[in-house]
């Protein structure tokens, strides 16, 4: 399945290594299988659950649907990049301390959708929030509990802001 | 004086997952996380076909495919040549005859997934095709010849109660009918096996329900010894009764027992919609006597679950479902005939309700023909005919369980109504959603309202019980057990309960795997009671052994001491110790088995103390429809829930959310299309799951009352939520629009034409 060409892709800042890969594997797919970064999670492969959310230069993507040998030009950040330092996100360890996790296979998905959502709005409206992780399918939870999680982000960002 | 004592997370309170962190981060290994050096990827080649015998298959081609390690049929099962939980008759692999499309024929393992799809294509499987047998009704009787050796009727039962005589000054009819709904669980059936050295034993991580039951079916097919196969549960993504059944457990082992190599299996969402058991479609018919006044006499009815086409758990569906006719109410006659049968459709078993949520959309839908009959409302017919404890069902059984089925409804009743639609509502707040296609003058509000009662734990006769070892060394506690964590948070509650027996701060859960006893399946709303319990057990043993150890040291008789915070107290004297210091340099270990009282089996009447306890929940619904388009939005749920007494509020809550957006899928989107034994929409893309968008407000009430029967006061949560909110939603959608609609999932069409 192989071939002798290698590619390099620069995930969470570092750059790999991509050789003896099939060209037609997906990013998911090479992050999970290749590069040792799992988090990033594979359940409809269509791009319609969102479980595999990545940054590609910013853009959260659904990594199932890239090629990955589309992605050598692009910086690609995963939910392993957002623990460079070891501790939690405000809004991981608002999905802990919510109740936003159980089966938890969606949440990597979901905290880089809610990440990037409230990267580019600090002050979403209830229906803003819904839009925003409507292409993020958790099953276990009915959503309710991750709501109160980006709630509660926002109003303590809004706190440390004021 | 004491010192201000640091919180401990003991029962009762909002004690936060102990997996939450490796959740959030990534960093949870998922069984499809998995790796092993040297590992192969395992595929599974499927019927194309519902119904067709077999002329030959040929995998030569396939083995020459370069990478390809391995290739395995029916001729390669070392053991017995079928499984299932309740009768063997499910064939490991296909030999002469597949019953369903999407039946395993042959398992290949390569290096690489791409190379597993190469080599199944290369397989060539020569079929012949059967006639079909789609139509539930023609598995009863002799019209369709037996598709299956053991016959195409898996189960028959009949409930006979009371005067059968007596008929109603009111009667209503209806017929009802339940489509066939998936599990969906976000993480694919995944396994990862590792042969012992010797080939003689292997080793599998595995993301199932019930260790111990796979292990007990893989021994069977694979012909060794059950300890010779070490079962570890892998991360599970989610299970609501799909990974009861073994999928690809027996494949993935005997893989890695040819190729003496690892092999990891992890099943696409297509091929998921293929590999595991759905929630029976069902068509019942129910019609109910009752008084003028609107106060039940007899019920009649008659359903029938359609299993597909092997039996995985089809006749405790069916016996859930007969036995749950008359739902939340008192009803002293009823005559009810149930039919589980075998068709050439896609296999059914559990899902998270197991047949009582197909009673309860038709019991509910009666309810409100019997209100409207009678002249009342919807929450008076139903505070009418409310079941209370010391009632008898129509098995017979007295209900023992605390039954506060009339509190239920009134406290729902008392959540405020949602506000009305704004005339200037966002496009997000109509049905139909960014479609942009319903117009707010157009849109029509309906309430609807379902109440359920659910039985927990297995029922007739059959023991249960679950396993659970505790070890208290150095003021911190270890649990040892084989319950399966699916997202529920028993590895959450496990420890509570160490905390609040032991008085301990430090408990955690030790790796969950077959190297203990059973603990039973994680379904039927049942781990909370039974691995709670023996959990409980174990602790209290260990308890009992630490007040002997110090009394001893001491010279206190151990009856004077307890567990008061993090200390124990001599109760009539002024001893006390942290329990830290008293368990220093020593190691406690106790495993205790829990198992709940005893059930029967039903006679041909029906008759017998078949369940072991119910729970109890009201739903109401309030939805938005465009009758024109068809289009619905679930506005509000509000809901009161029977819980007995509440061990964490936050996980909770979270089971009771998640329960009711199931059970909203099931109500307007979410079903398997099959045609003729045809799956027609096996992907997220066709087959509609409830998003953020989808999701209502939910008001809920968590109803305590001590359940005395529970080991720890508690109900099981997990199943209610789901089963009355589907009727109450769909109440709602009729109210909304005057139409009566009798099936569920409503599909635009229901509404519109």
């Amino acid at each position: 399945m192989s071939s002798n060409e290698f590619y390099t892709l620069k995930v969470n800042g570092t750059e790999h290594q991509v050789s003896d890969a099939w060209i037609g594997e997906s990013l998911l797919y090479v992050l999970r299988e290749r590069l040792g970064l799992p988090g990033s999670k594979g359940a409809c492969e269509q791009g319609e659950c969102g479980s595999c959310t990545v940054y590609v230069d910013g853009a959260a993507v659904c990594s199932c649907l890239v090629m990955a040998a589309s992605a050598v030009e692009s910086e690609i950040a995963t939910v392993e990049g957002l623990n460079a330092d070891g501790t939690l996100t405000d809004v991981q360890e608002a999905f802990v301390t919510e109740g936003a996790v159980q089966c938890g296979f969606c949440t990597p998905g979901l905290v880089m959708a809610v990440h990037h959502l409230l990267d580019e709005n600090d002050s979403p409206s209830e229906l803003e929030v819904k839009e925003a992780l409507s292409g993020n399918i958790c099953r276990c939870t009915g959503y309710g509990r991750i709501f109160a999680a980006v709630d509660k982000v926002v109003a303590v960002r809004k706190g440390v802001r004021s | 004086m004491s010192a201000v004592k640091t919180k401990r997370d003991t029962l009762g309170t909002s004690s936060l997952r102990p997996d939450g962190a490796a959740k959030v981060k990534g960093d949870f290994a998922f069984t499809s996380d998995l790796h092993a050096e040297n590992m192969l990827w395992g595929a599974t080649l499927r019927s194309p076909h519902p119904h067709a015998r077999i002329i030959s298959i040929d995998t030569s081609a396939a083995w020459k495919i370069a990478g390809v390690e391995c290739v395995v049929t029916a001729e390669d099962v070392p053991g017995q040549l079928t499984y299932g939980l309740i009768s063997s008759d499910q064939p490991v692999f296909a030999k002469d005859v597949v019953r369903y499309m999407g039946e395993p024929v042959a398992a290949v393992a390569a290096d690489h997934p791409e190379t597993c799809r190469r080599a199944l294509a290369a397989i060539k499987v020569e079929y012949e095709v059967l006639p079909v047998l789609f139509d539930p009704e023609l598995a009863i009787g002799d019209a369709f010849q037996p598709i299956h050796p053991d016959g195409n009727l898996v189960r028959q039962q009949r409930i006979v109660h009371g005067d059968t005589s007596v008929d109603g000054e009111i009667i209503v009819e209806g017929h009802y009918v339940i489509g066939m709904q998936d599990q969906a669980f976000l993480g694919t059936e995944s396994a990862m096996a590792i042969p012992d050295p010797d080939g003689q034993g292997v080793e599998v991580f595995v993301a199932t329900q019930w260790l111990h039951e796979d292990q007990k079916q893989m021994a069977a097919c694979l012909n060794l010894p059950p300890e010779k196969i070490r079962l570890v549960l892998g991360g599970v993504g989610g299970a609501f009764g799909a990974r009861e059944d073994i999928s690809l457990q027996v494949h993935t082992a005997l893989l890695a027992l040819r190729t003496s190599r690892p092999v990891k299996m992890q099943y696409g969402r297509e091929e998921s919609f293929f590999g595991h058991v759905h929630r029976h479609p069902a068509t019942v018919w129910m019609r109910h006597h009752a008084t003028k006044e609107g106060k039940i006499v007899k019920i009649e009815a008659r359903f029938v679950f359609d299993g597909g086409a092997y039996a995985s758990t089809s006749a405790a569906v069916l016996i859930n479902g007969v036995t749950h006719t008359q739902g939340p109410y008192k009803c002293p006659a009823a005559v009810v005939d149930g039919y589980a049968v075998r068709t050439n459709n896609p296999p059914c078993g559990a899902m998270r309700g197991f047949g009582v949520v197909q009673a309860c959309f038709a019991h509910e839908g009666q309810m409100d023909k019997l209100a409207v009959a009678a002249g009342l409302d919807p929450i008076s017919i139903r505070l009418l005919n409310a079941m209370e404890t010391g009632d008898t069902l129509i098995t017979g059984q007295p209900v023992e369980s605390v039954a506060p089925v009339a509190r239920l409804i009134r406290e729902t009743n008392e959540i405020p109504l949602p506000p009305d639609l704004a005339l200037d509502a966002n496009e997000l707040d109509l049905p139909g959603g960014s479609g942009i296609t319903a117009e707010r003058k157009h849109i029509k509000r309906g309430i609807g309202w379902g109440v359920s009662i659910k039985n927990i734990m297995y029922s007739e006769g059959f023991d249960d019980y679950s396993t659970a070892k505790c070890t208290l060394a150095d003021g911190k506690v270890t649990l040892k057990f084989a319950t399966s964590e699916v997202g529920q948070g028993f590895v959450t509650l496990a420890p509570q309960i160490a905390r609040s027996v032991l008085g301990v701060t430090d408990a955690v859960c030790d790796t969950i795997d077959t190297q203990i006893g059973s603990a039973g399946s994680t379904s039927a709303s049942r781990q909370t009671w039974m691995s709670g319990g023996a959990v409980d057990g174990a602790c209290r043993l260990v308890r009992e052994r630490l007040f002997e150890h110090i009394g001893a040291l001491h010279n206190i008789e151990p009856i004077r001491f307890a567990i008061e915070d993090d200390e124990i107290v001599d109760t009539v004297g002024t001893f006390r110790m942290s329990v830290v210091e008293a368990s220093q340099g020593i190691s406690i270990s106790e495993t205790f088995e829990h198992h709940h009282r005893a059930t029967e089996e039903l006679d041909e009447n029906g008759q017998g103390n078949c369940h072991v306890a119910f729970a109890f929940v009201a739903h109401r619904a309030v939805v938005d429809v465009d009758p024109d388009l068809g289009l619905v939005k679930v506005v509000q749920i509000a809901t009161a829930q029977d819980v007995g007494q509440v061990l964490n509020p936050l996980s909770l809550l979270g089971q009771v959310e998640g329960g009711i957006a199931q059970g909203l899928g099931l109500a307007v989107m979410e079903e398997i299309i099959v045609q003729e034994g045809r799956v027609r929409n096996p992907s997220f893309t066709d087959y509609l799951l409830p998003t953020a968008l989808d999701a209502p407000v939910v008001v809920a009430r968590m109803v305590e009352e001590y359940e005395p029967q529970a080991p720890l006061g508690a109900k099981g949560v997990g199943e209610p939520p789901c089963i009355s909110v589907t009727p109450a939603i769909v109440a709602a959608i009729r109210d909304a629009i005057g139409k009566d609609i009798p099936r569920c999932p409503v599909r635009p069409q229901d509404i519109c034409l």
